[in-house]
């Protein structure tokens, strides 16, 4: 076996359940001193591949090699044993504690070492690649880009030789990035193996040495970073295009519904996740939002739906379909909009999270929506309760009885409980988003036809979708957003699959500057 | 003057019933289990020690001060940590609500204790027969030296049950133990983060069960020392205790949950408690009112962290919530 191979991962399949094949027979092989990016869409198994190497899930089948040795990974524990530590988006970090007892954190009595010791070897680690920690400091203090270096830190004394980052530039503002990149490139020459999970396609070509590629689960291929290009790596992140027979009906007289206008929003860590953008929605016509998962998709829709603050100068403009009146939407909360006559209904992303109340039955859902109209003290269960049947017949819900808590029902009938009550509403703007995620091939037609049909009613339709088949065979525009910038907008008849991946991961201003950061 | 020593006298003696509550359920909350069973587990440490002297004492003729207070501790220790381990059973392994199952607890608790209160009062014939007599004396035993200072300082600091000193001496303990060893970090950070903690290595399941055991150990001192030195080894199905260890629980809320907060904090909740019988001319209905003082203060403290926003003094963070490894 070749000696510079640090892992080498062999048919590799993960399934979750009997219907998602998170990874299928994936092989690839990464070597000692470099730096690799693993690349695919949202959903392509990235991080589920890496989780298997850092201990967190265990493959279904194939084997993992380190140092030409086949190994067992079960736990984290086992992972940074054999030297693989993982940063994780979600940092594991206990916020009231220091930077010196984060790392000291269940340690081994062996190796326990009192928090000077420990400080110490905290800012030699630091002296030596470049970081800045203060160990003293608590990390509920600390910016999002020093609870990353804090993290990498701990990986790093724990003695671990293969980094794999989980899209560690999401959270960072472009000089932290290239702080970041500096830091890894130390590492690099100090012989590291780095994997780096990213989407963003400038970051893949200005720090890594290989890509490998990954989509739907499966391995694609590997290319060395110098001899790829923007347009090789995105063909080969979305592949070729899938002709879907979703029906896209053509509806006359599309009346301009709302007016979004310079909208900005703040993510809750105070980082700008929507900027600026301009868009309009049309009556009679669905508009597609593409993007990377993160790249302000929320923000857009909760600003739209009253849930998000917009900082000044942002404006959403509803224009009335009966009067043709304008109303600004920004500073009003959610049930003044539904006081103007506003209807929005919207299905958010976390079916349970937002939408439903898991421990209620189908009526008590329906009743959410309901549950201010008649004038009697009492509520009326006897509308909700037709609607739940209506819903439960016309949209085939699989469900042991009205009042069997929706909890208990497989995701698809989620969320066409979800759709069903939101489309009961009769609402002149419907959004929707990630409406099929995780839904068998039948329901998710059943919702592109329910979608269809609101649209054909006068409805503005805006669709959230991270498949680009889907997004591309059932939308009339579709508006792609990027780092929180609308990076342009194409109607769904003409574009191609490459062109809206493109505008996906590329930012169009920043075309030049992602070359810039390459050193080869 | 004279009023002073006694009202400070009673406030210690006090004091140190909730003090042992409140530093055991601090190790336990530091895990990330709210054991609201704290009532209960006092009331099993009580009756407990009662049972186990009372049958030693009536066995023999000449019971040994050392044998009793030996079992007296080793009954209410072990009957707590049972009660504790109950509680962890339901709500770590089974991961019930740590709400319900505290207050079952203690119901479960007080019903118990009163159920076998009064079976020893009858067989010793009758209420307010009960005694043991040695026991009760053992625990009440003071600092030899230091008691018989005749001056403010030996009155107000020496006139106690070495229990008191023991008490104190626990609380700088499990502060010591939380914020300076490995252990304890390990433990801060199974509260915080119990997830972060797995990530790091370190075996949840096994330090919520210690911490919430032990601490259930300590919490029931406290239901022995009362029954021992505060009504001297006497049982009345009266209810005291369990508004003792509600006492208690607002106790480690009080001290933000730091047990060194808890030897003071624990003596003016005392002070505030008794504060009435020194107020003259004042009616019944009066003294409940001064009564709620330690809870009034413990909501006045709330309100202040709340306001600071400090983030040290807040709950752990994973409190009263149970961790499940799949839930990511």
């Amino acid at each position: 076996m070749d000696n510079n191979i640090a892992v080498s991962m062999k048919h590799i399949t993960k399934a979750f359940g009997t219907k998602v094949v998170a990874n299928k027979d994936v092989s690839m092989d990464i070597r000692k001193g470099e730096i690799l990016a693993l690349l695919g869409e949202n959903g392509s198994g990235k991080t589920t591949l890496m989780n298997m190497l850092s201990g967190i899930y265990h493959q279904d089948s194939g084997q993992i090699f380190v140092e030409g040795q086949e190994v067992h990974i079960t736990s984290p524990k086992d992972a940074y044993e054999l030297g693989i530590g993982m940063i994780h988006q979600h940092f594991k970090l206990v916020d009231v504690l220091t930077a010196t007892e984060n790392v000291a954190l269940g340690m081994d009595k062996k190796k326990a070492k009192n928090n000077r010791v420990i400080a110490k070897a905290i800012e030699e680690i630091c002296d030596k690649y470049g970081f800045d920690v203060d160990p003293k400091k608590k990390v509920y203090n600390m910016t999002v880009s020093q609870k990353q270096t804090l993290e990498i830190v701990k990986t790093l004394y724990r003695g671990a030789n293969i980094l794999i980052l989980d899209e560690p530039t999401a959270v960072l503002t472009p000089q932290e990035t290239d702080k970041l990149f500096a830091v890894l490139r130390n590492m690099k020459a100090d012989g590291k193996s780095i994997i780096i999970i990213t989407h963003k396609l400038h970051e893949v070509l200005a720090i890594s040495d290989r890509v490998s590629i990954l989509r739907k689960g499966e391995y694609i291929g590997t290319v060395k970073t110098s001899e790829a290009t923007v347009q090789s790596l995105t063909e080969m992140m979305v592949g070729q295009k899938v002709e879907l027979d979703i029906e896209r009906p053509e509806v006359e007289n599309k009346e301009l519904r709302l007016q979004i206008e310079h909208l900005t929003c703040l993510d809750k860590y105070g980082v700008t996740a929507l900027d600026d953008v301009s868009l309009d929605a049309f009556s009679g016509e669905i508009l597609g939002i593409a993007g990377i998962s993160g790249s302000g998709q929320k923000q857009l829709l909760e600003s739209i739906a009253g849930l998000q603050e917009a900082q000044p100068g942002s404006s959403i403009v509803y224009i009335n379909p009966e009067t043709g009146a304008k109303e600004q939407i920004i500073g009003k909360d959610v049930t003044q909009i539904k006081k103007m006559g506003v209807a929005l209904s919207f299905v958010p992303e976390d079916r349970l999270g937002m939408g439903l109340v898991g421990t209620m039955g189908m009526t008590d859902n329906m009743m959410l929506r309901s549950y201010k109209k008649g004038h009697s003290i009492f509520a009326d269960r006897k509308a909700p309760h037709d609607l739940a049947v209506k819903v439960k017949e016309e949209l085939e819900v699989v469900t042991p009885g009205l009042q069997t808590p929706v909890r208990r029902l497989s995701g698809g009938n989620v969320q066409k409980v979800l759709v069903g009550r939101e489309i009961a509403a009769q609402p002149t703007v419907l959004m929707a988003a990630y409406a099929v995620r995780g839904l068998d091939i039948n329901t998710s037609y059943t919702i592109y036809r329910l979608l269809n049909e609101e649209k054909k009613k006068g409805t503005a339709v805006i669709y959230v979708g991270e498949d680009l088949d889907v997004l591309l065979a059932l939308c009339d525009r579709i508006a792609v957003l990027c780092d929180g910038k609308l990076n342009g907008v194409v109607d769904a008849r003409t574009a191609t699959k490459e062109e809206v991946g493109e505008l996906m991961t590329h930012l169009k201003e920043e075309g030049v500057s992602a070359d810039d950061g390459n050193d080869k | 003057m004279v009023g002073f020593v006694s009202l400070f006298q009673q406030a210690v003696v006090f004091g140190t019933i909730i003090m042992f509550g409140a530093v055991g359920e601090i190790i336990t909350e530091k895990s990330g289990n709210l054991n609201l069973g704290v009532p209960g587990i006092m009331y099993l440490g009580g009756i407990s020690s009662l049972i186990g002297v009372f049958f030693y004492e009536n066995s023999t003729d000449n019971p040994n001060k050392f044998v009793c207070v030996l079992i007296a501790l080793l009954c209410a220790f072990l009957a707590s940590a049972f009660g504790g381990l109950i509680f962890s059973f339901l709500t770590i392994t089974l991961r019930a609500n740590q709400n319900v199952t505290g207050l079952t607890l203690t119901i479960f608790g007080s019903g118990v204790a009163n159920f076998f209160g009064g079976s020893l009062n009858q067989l010793s014939g009758g209420v307010g027969q009960l005694r043991v007599p040695v026991t009760s004396d053992a625990f009440r035993i003071q600092i030899p030296g230091l008691s018989s200072m005749n001056n403010i300082i030996g009155e107000l600091f020496f006139r106690y049950g070495w229990l008191v000193y023991v008490a104190i001496v626990v609380a700088i303990l499990a502060q010591v133990f939380l914020s300076k060893s490995r252990a304890g970090l390990n433990l801060r950070a199974v509260g915080e983060n119990p997830a972060t903690a797995d990530a790091a290595g370190i075996n949840v399941t096994l330090y919520k069960y210690l911490a919430t055991c032990i601490g259930a150990g300590i919490s029931g001192l406290g239901g022995l020392y009362y029954v021992m030195d505060f009504t001297q080894g006497k049982w009345a199905n009266d209810g005291t205790l369990e508004g003792l260890g509600w006492l208690a629980v607002a106790l480690v809320i009080f001290t933000t949950w730091r047990p060194k907060n808890a030897i003071w904090g624990s003596y003016l909740f005392g002070l505030l408690y008794w504060v009435y019988m020194y107020i003259v001319g004042i009616s019944r209905a009066s003294q409940e009112l001064f009564k709620m003082l330690p809870y009034v203060v413990t909501i006045i403290v709330l309100i202040i962290i709340s306001l600071r926003k400090k983030r040290e003094n807040q709950p752990p963070e994973a409190l009263g919530l149970s961790y499940f490894r799949e839930d990511r």
